[in-house]
């Protein structure tokens, strides 16, 4: 029986002529049960496009639970690949060709309206004619749903064909399905080969030549069934590159800062820092320590910054809101601090696993009373690495507390980046020891600059006690009024000596036109290339993307003023202005957008949406050509 | 990180020798008659019989009127948050071991809101001493009951009386997995006090003291009985304990128990119908964090290579 909709291939049919569909880009997803291996298959597929040289961008697509129901739509588990003959910066708008174990995983993305109208879909055929009557109803009532978009289906044997190799088809058919990838895209076969014995050869080396055939296996039948490939031209490489996901940079990103403690309470989306950092840190004299709590993990982090080389903590939304009172006493006693804050959707426990951008007013205000600091958020996954470094030194420098916002799309998109180069300076020096001056104070900070050096303990003649009291310059508890402005003006005008120290944001396209769209974060690739097709239509639109949050970067208003409007776009929750009872009074606005009017006086307008998935570029670029028309009404 | 061990000496020959005035610091601003002013006496004097370096001893403290103790105390000191002592200290030792560290909490500070953190420390059993010192009252913020506060005595939040039955530090911290030393005294005895120290101090490893002491203010009809009749304590004596020679004098009950011996701690914790001073448990063979996660420490050429290692298994 055969489904309306669905085109039902020959087993071995005569070789049908192969329509070559060139692209300059392609987004592909693999998509199964939890524990199928399709994350596999992506990922492999991902590191030898990256290795042809083309642009890749990778992103897991990943249930909430560790092993839903099989056969659910909400428990689709795979890999989403973004291939490119150019650079390649975000995950892409919807997907062209999907790759689906089963129909059920296929209609969680259908209902997600992740896939294009008229994507390719190759679906295992299995489940058609299964035996048990209600999942051939529940094939049949999928493919009805799925009618509409006009989806090309191409049933797959994946089953019956990985069974000529292995006994449990359930754990080869990503590797047959890389195969069938492989001939569609053109993909080496013997980087792929690498890779996959690469992959296996942990297990043995009987998995390692298993999946090699199933890989061949996989080939040969594409080879000889489909009637199209696509061809993504690579571009030549240039640099030698690595690829990451934004959560292995930040960790090697500590470790090339020096950094020799980083402590944490596990929660997603963070917690893959420390699964990589709990791998590899000690190797390098680090200590990663899992504490009891949130509130412990960063009291570790201080303590070990207090005695030593600045130590970092690692959490996300829901632990930056613990650690609270912790970071205003490092702000308060000036223990340098690194706190990296992998954001996810919020409030409360909101969305561990999806993308947000709603901890960044938290992040700048969260603490009680006034505590200066600095908030800084990489934009890209090799900022992730970079930023470390940035962020230590920072501390060090100032004696603050820097947090660096990254978020669910950064720390789990992977993506090919030029191999940094190490510099031994990025690591910490070991803190000094020598004795102390008589007369020097712990707090012996530069009216100026409110700059001052701290004395790590050890140090002969530097003996006093830290509080996170008021306290004068020899850190004794004071409490009378022209202290504790003293104090308060001291810790503030550091973050103003390092606002002076930026240099002003470059913008992405013409310093001047109708509309400037100005972003944070993880959104920076998909906002430039939104605006870059803008441009294309005729658009006079233009972009910023900022990295300090706290201080602002300079010369935003100047900037800005050379614009008709100024936007936001950021992912994070805003009322829309003609929502029932949204007046420009009450209006509550993206949280960018807040710091940029207070801080600059200018009417900058927000467009937000929190999808819990990073944003796609064609719908930035919808929302830009809105605007623009909405402005040119009267 | 261990590197710094071999920094902190630099340059200082082993010939210094410190007295009592090398470790006063600024007069303190505790009530006359509270419990703190002895316990401090009895630390600075621990200070001096063992001649720790000031620059390489740290006091760490949270929150409350005991934590403002390393301020009058010429060492380092690292006065923090409410609670939150033992995070600190834990991040202390782990990145510094050749660090000697205090820890010095009241009632509430380890027992309520870092009841989490106290749980821990001791299971992590890092070398270092921890002072509850117990008033069994919240006296900074003027006299709110605490999980010490016996069932029954009134406080400002609980006039009519604590409602529950008090919480015991001892017999808690006895209960915790990998504990490897617990000792309760009184700071109204110094002769006790110091040598509970000393040997908390000698300990290594998590060195758990729960101090008795007077809040004049607040609680003091609670103490008076344990002050005035010596007749309501008794003396937990061992030779791997705590021994003071003549105090058996004054202190006429004692009982002999071998620290080694938890169960037997664990019942004469459980209480009596005296206040027991000495050691319950001490066992050395207990596993410490900080050795467990000692690492060598990298020179940056060498973790330049490792680095590099590192990404080439991540190269394209």
């Amino acid at each position: 029986m055969t489904p309306t909709g669905v085109e039902a291939l020959p087993e071995r049919p005569a070789r049908p002529e192969i329509r070559a569909i060139r692209a300059p880009e392609h987004v592909l997803e693999i998509v199964s049960d939890s524990g199928e291996g399709a994350q596999k298959c992506g990922q492999i597929f991902g590191n030898v496009s990256a290795r042809m040289g083309n642009g890749v961008w990778t992103v897991e697509i990943i249930p909430a639970e560790i092993e839903p129901p099989p056969r659910s739509p909400s428990g689709a588990s795979g890999n989403r690949v973004r291939i490119g003959s150019g650079p390649v910066t975000n995950w892409g708008d919807e997907t062209d060709l999907v790759v689906a174990f089963n129909e059920q995983a296929l209609l969680g993305r259908h209902r997600l309206g992740a896939l294009a109208p008229g994507a390719t879909v190759l679906i295992e055929n299995l489940w058609a004619t299964h035996s048990d009557p209600e999942i051939r109803k529940q094939w049949s009532e999928a493919m009805a749903e799925m009618e509409g978009p006009g989806y090309r289906m191409i049933e797959v044997p994946m089953e019956e064909r990985c069974l000529t190799v292995v006994d449990n088809a359930r754990r080869g058919k990503n590797m047959f399905v890389l195969g069938m990838l492989a001939w569609i895209y053109g993909r080496d076969p013997d980087l792929c080969r690498q890779q996959i014995e690469g992959a296996f050869r942990k297990k043995s080396e009987d998995v390692a030549a298993a999946n090699v055939r199933l890989f061949q296996v996989g080939y040969d039948w594409a080879a000889e069934t489909l009637d199209f490939r696509i061809e993504v031209p690579p571009a030549r490489l240039r640099d030698p590159m690595v690829v990451l996901n934004g959560n292995q940079a930040i960790a090697l990103g500590a470790v090339a800062a020096g950094m020799e403690l980083a402590a944490m309470y596990p929660i997603t989306p963070a917690t893959s820092v420390s699964h990589m950092l709990g791998e590899m840190f000690e190797r390098f004299g680090g200590v990663l320590h899992q504490a009891e709590d949130e509130i412990a993990a960063v009291g570790v982090a201080i303590g070990a910054s207090y005695a030593g080389k600045v130590a970092f903590t690692i959490t996300s939304g829901p632990g930056l809101a613990l650690k609270t009172e912790f970071l205003g006493l490092s702000i308060m006693s000036e223990i340098p601090l690194v706190v990296v804050d992998v954001q996810r959707g919020g409030p409360s426990t909101g969305l561990p696993t999806k993308v947000e951008q709603s901890d960044l007013l938290a992040a700048i205000f969260g603490q009680p009373g006034d505590a200066p600091h600095v908030v800084i958020a990489p934009a890209t996954i090799e900022e992730c690495f970079h930023v470390m470094v940035t962020a230590r030194r920072i501390a060090e420098a100032f004696r603050a507390v820097v947090v660096v916002l990254s978020d669910a799309n950064l720390a789990t998109g992977m993506q090919p980046f030029p191999r940094p180069s190490i510099d031994p300076a990025w690591q910490a020096e070991s803190p000094n020891q020598s004795p102390v001056p008589e007369g020097t104070q712990p707090y012996a900070w530069d009216p100026r600059t409110g700059l001052s050096t701290r004395i790590v303990p050890g140090r002969p003649g530097g003996m006093h006690t830290l509080t996170g009291l008021a306290h004068d310059e020899a850190s004794h508890v004071v409490y009378d009024s022209s202290t504790h402005q003293r104090g308060s003006a001291m810790r503030s005008r550091k973050i103003a000596v390092l606002q002076r120290a930026l240099r002003p944001p470059v913008v992405n396209g013409p310093p001047e036109g109708d509309l400037l769209v100005v972003g944070w974060g993880s959104t920076k690739g998909a906002i430039e290339e939104a605006v870059e097709r803008a441009r294309t239509e005729g658009l006079s639109v233009s972009s910023l993307h900022l990295r300090f949050l706290s201080p602002l970067e300079p010369g935003l208003r100047d900037i800005f003023g050379r614009f008709g409007k100024v936007m936001t776009v950021e992912i994070n929750y805003s009322d829309e202005p003609d929502d029932p009872y949204i007046t420009e009074e009450n209006r509550r606005r993206g949280q960018l957008a807040w710091l940029l009017r207070a801080q600059t006086l200018v009417d900058v307008d927000c467009w937000t949406r929190v999808p819990g998935e990073p944003l796609r570029p064609r719908v930035i670029l919808e929302a830009v050509r809105g605007r623009l028309r909405k402005e040119r009404l009267p | 990180m261990s590197d710094l061990c071999s920094l902190a000496v630099c340059g200082l020959g082993d010939d210094r020798s410190f007295t009592l005035g090398d470790y006063e610091g600024p007069l303190p601003r505790w009530c006359p008659g509270c419990g703190d002013h002895s316990v401090l006496a009895a630390m600075q004097r621990l200070l001096v019989a063992e001649q720790l370096e000031p620059e390489r001893t740290v006091f760490v403290s949270g929150i409350g009127c005991s934590s403002r103790l390393p301020h009058y105390v010429r060492t380092y000191g690292f006065h923090g948050i409410h609670g939150r002592a033992l995070p600190v200290a834990t991040g202390i030792k782990l990145h510094r071991p050749d660090l000697t560290v205090f820890v010095v909490m009241g009632d509430g500070d380890c027992t309520s809101i870092g009841a989490g953190h106290w749980l821990h420390a001791t299971r992590y059993n890092m070398d270092m001493t921890a002072l509850l010192l117990d008033n069994n009252i919240y006296g900074l913020t003027k006299n709110q009951t605490s999980p010490t506060t016996p069932q029954g005595y009134p406080s400002n939040t609980q006039p009519r009386g604590s409602w529950l039955p008090a919480l015991n530090p001892v017999e808690a911290t006895l209960g915790v997995t990998n504990a490897s030393f617990v000792a309760q005294t009184a700071e109204w005895i110094p002769a006790h006090l110091f040598a509970t120290l000393q040997a908390a101090h000698r300990h290594r490893g998590f060195a758990f003291v729960r101090v008795l002491q007077r809040c004049p203010k607040f609680t003091a009809p609670l103490f008076e009985e344990g002050v005035r009749k010596p007749d309501v304590i008794e003396l937990v004596v061992h030779d791997d304990g705590v021994t003071v020679p003549g105090l058996t004098e004054v202190y006429k009950h004692s009982i002999r128990h071998d620290p080694r011996d938890l169960d037997g701690a664990r019942r004469l914790a459980e209480g009596g119908d005296r206040i027991r001073l000495g050691v319950f448990f001490r066992d050395e063979s207990r596993p410490r964090y900080e050795d467990i996660r000692w690492l060598r420490s990298f020179t940056a050429e060498e973790k330049i290579t490792l680095l590099e290692e590192e990404l080439e298994r991540h190269a394209v």
